[in-house]
């Protein structure tokens, strides 16, 4: 009976201890694995909780689930980076307004031995072509995440109908990009990654960069309030608070001071209201 | 006639009897009436259904045909005026005081005045100095000693008891007579079933004699062991094997 | 982050141990009642209902996580309650992975039991209910053993937790979601030293227990 008692207690301890966290301020902010894997997160978020008090949660997954659970209703901003996909939502009626906040740039990674000899290029399209004719084995995320999204759109810029040419070489492992790192590190193979993620990422293997540079190669990020007049649950102040501070000088800074090893990830650009 | 007081249990009447099981008639049309006051020893070979008729007058086992027939009958949900001792006695995880008590709880005893009964109950049998004890760790006779305060504690109107001492040692053999003999002074009527003859000689005042599902004899204890009326129930006494 | 115990280990090691052991202790208020009821009763449907308890112990984590993920959303019937994303919603998903293993294993071990006590408490008059409340009193050594395999398959699953708690860093980030992302950024040692850390709590309770029991056993017998 003494046990019982005191099982009911350390349960009603927990859920009142649940419930008090659950009284402070915060938001949901439904973002991609890269931006969390990044560390930028880690660095930006409490600066803006030390300066407004609101708690942000980040429930990182790829951008193609980031919106999708924005659409239910389960975010109260959408953070990732596939502008084409961030239109389509804004045109469902799900978001409010979208604004730019930074971009950071893809990389192509490939085995120090590159057997496709594309490292040094600064010509994405070439690389790719070069890939596909030699069938070196090429990683692919294939998580309809902002990454897999420019993977795709890269390989149709280089005139590759990648449907049809994908054979044993092309890996679809629909995964974040890090597990998808994992993979191309043990197999040796190509991968386009986003830099940050490569930055924070210890498990190389034989990896390096090969290809850089080339403006197609620019990621945006977009950040967006999930559309209060859809979901009345959105806490679109406390959200409209932190997208401005993140279009904000103070944030915009804060970006830019984000560094790995010396080396700065991304860039602010709320400015380029057209980016 | 007092109306407060609630009426007798016993006589207890069976009316043609049946169990059947696995295509077999254990109990066989068994037609007796069981009076207060006399001290019942059941006895009879292996597989004559003496454990299964115990069973069935408590209520463990329901009868195939025919009925149970008590004087006053049981209430469901009312505190059982009756008690059974196994062979092996099952006792819980508990001190032995505990396993008195606990069955003084299911008889709808007040919580404050249950300890004092399950310290008596004790008392009565001799173990009041275990009380404490976890009951399981105690030797087998005072495990069966235990099972009898159990059941003294409830002070039913019949104790059955289904070959009590068949596991014990002549010692232990002897408290736990002792001890039935002292509950049957005090009024419980007992009806045991019991594989050792003496102990039936020692403890009954009347013998069912029972063979195959029947009741093949009927008499006062020391005429059933001097002379026996049926040809089973010689040869029984005889040690002749009936098949 | 392991060698200079960095707080935030001490953060996720408590809310791992709060999540489930919150989850064990409903899953158990619930499940050894229900397993003991079941093994003492006699009601149409009775095989077929302990088939499927049994079955429902081998519940994927990460299907009852979408189940309860599609539940508690806000586009869900209980997305009201706003739980999504929270620690309590990974307790209500865990208390659901080990409440079926609670309830077949107590039934199992009740109903072997039963056999023994059957007689005599019926002999006693003890209802089913009173019986279900004795036996799993009696039975306590071994149930001890029943909730702890329960909080070890809480303790050790990820599936369900990282659906529905979303891995939030400082909000529902517990041993299992740290070592999958750190195994994911690729920092193997961090993870592996995590895991090393998740391992040993759990031999450390199954361990703490089993001495409990042995010298309780020898005493109660």
């Amino acid at each position: 009976m003494v046990v019982t008692r005191r099982i009911c207690l350390l349960v009603l301890l927990s859920l009142a201890a649940f419930a008090a966290g659950a009284q402070q301020r915060f938001i949901t902010v439904a973002s991609t694995t890269s931006t969390e894997q990044s560390g930028l997160f880690g660095y930006l978020l409490p600066i803006f909780e030390n300066k407004t008090g609101i708690k942000v949660h980040v429930v990182a997954l790829g951008t193609g689930q980031a919106l999708d659970v924005a659409r239910r209703g389960d975010a109260d901003v959408v953070f990732v980076h596939a502008r084409s996909a961030e239109e389509k939502f804004l045109a469902e009626g799900e978001g409010v307004k979208r604004f730019p906040v930074m971009y950071n740039d893809f990389v192509l990674v490939g085995p120090k031995s590159d057997p496709a000899k594309i490292g040094g290029g600064k010509d994405i399209v070439v690389a790719l072509t070069k890939l596909e004719t030699s069938r070196a084995p090429f990683v692919s995320r294939g998580d309809r995440s902002g990454t897999h999204l420019a993977e795709l759109a890269l390989w149709k810029t280089s005139g590759i109908d990648i449907d049809k040419s994908k054979g044993p070489w092309y890996r679809d492992v629909g995964q974040g990009m890090g597990p998808a790192l994992n993979t191309a590190a043990s197999m040796n193979a190509y991968i386009l990654a986003d830099r940050g993620t490569w930055l924070a990422f210890k498990n190389r293997g034989d990896l390096t960069i090969l290809v850089e540079g080339d403006k197609r190669l620019f990621n945006q990020y977009g950040v967006m309030l999930v559309n209060p007049a859809r979901h009345p649950n959105v806490k679109k102040d406390l959200g409209q608070q932190f997208i401005d501070w993140l279009i904000s000088p103070d944030g915009q800074t804060a970006i830019a001071a984000y560094k790995i090893g010396g080396e700065q990830l991304f860039y602010p650009n709320a400015g380029e209201h057209d980016a | 006639m007092d109306m407060r007081a609630p009426m007798a249990l016993l006589p207890l009447r069976l009316d043609r009897l049946v169990f059947a099981a696995g295509g077999r008639r254990i109990i066989d049309d068994l037609s007796l009436t069981i009076e207060a006051g006399s001290r019942t020893v059941i006895v009879g070979p292996n597989g004559a259904g003496k454990s299964v008729l115990l069973r069935l007058c408590h209520g463990l086992l329901p009868p195939t045909s025919g009925a149970v027939l008590w004087n006053a009958p049981e209430i469901p949900g009312a505190p059982r005026r009756q008690a059974m001792v196994f062979q092996r006695p099952v006792l819980l995880r508990r001190s032995a005081l505990a396993n008195v008590a606990h069955a003084l709880g299911i008889a709808g005893v007040p919580r404050r005045n249950r300890s004092e009964r399950a310290l008596e109950a004790l008392r009565s049998v001799g173990l009041e100095g275990y009380a404490r004890h976890p009951a399981r760790v105690l030797s087998g006779g005072e495990q069966q000693r235990l099972a009898l305060a159990r059941a003294w504690a409830l002070q039913p109107e019949i104790l059955f008891l289904d070959e009590p001492t068949a596991s014990l040692d002549p010692g232990a053999t002897r408290e736990i007579e002792t001890v039935i003999l002292t509950m049957a002074s005090a009024g419980t009527k007992i009806v045991l079933v019991t594989q050792n003859l003496g102990q039936a000689r020692r403890l009954g005042d009347e013998i069912l004699f029972l063979h195959q599902g029947r009741l093949a004899e009927r008499a006062r204890s020391e005429l059933f062991f001097k002379r026996p009326q049926s040809i089973e129930a010689r040869q029984f006494l005889e040690g002749v094997v009936p098949w | 982050m392991v060698a200079s115990l960095d707080p935030r280990l001490g953060d996720i090691v408590a809310l791992s141990l709060q999540v489930s052991l919150t989850a064990v202790a409903i899953a158990g208020v619930i499940g050894l009642p229900l397993g003991a009821l079941i093994a003492v009763s006699r009601f149409p449907g009775r095989r077929t209902t302990i088939v499927v308890l049994n079955a429902l112990m081998g519940l994927p984590p990460v299907v009852v996580g979408l189940m309860v993920y599609l539940l508690l959303s806000r586009a869900g019937p209980l997305g009201t309650l706003g739980l999504l994303f929270t620690p309590p919603a990974m307790v209500i998903a865990q208390s659901i992975l080990i409440t079926p293993i609670i309830a077949a294993l107590t039934r199992q071990v009740v109903e072997d039991a039963w056999l023994e006590y059957r007689e005599q408490l019926r002999s006693l008059g003890e209802t089913r209910l009173g019986a279900v409340t004795t036996l799993l009193w009696d039975l306590r050594f071994s149930l001890v053993t029943i909730v702890l395999a329960g909080f070890g398959r809480a303790a050790a699953e990820v599936g369900a937790v990282i659906i529905v708690g979303g891995n939030i860093d400082g909000v529902t980030r517990v041993m299992t979601t740290a070592i999958a992302l750190e195994t994911s950024k690729g920092d193997l040692p961090l993870a592996l030293g995590l895991g090393i850390i998740l391992v040993t709590i759990v031999v450390a309770l199954n361990a703490a227990a089993y001495a409990v029991k042995e010298t309780a056993q020898r005493r109660y017998g």
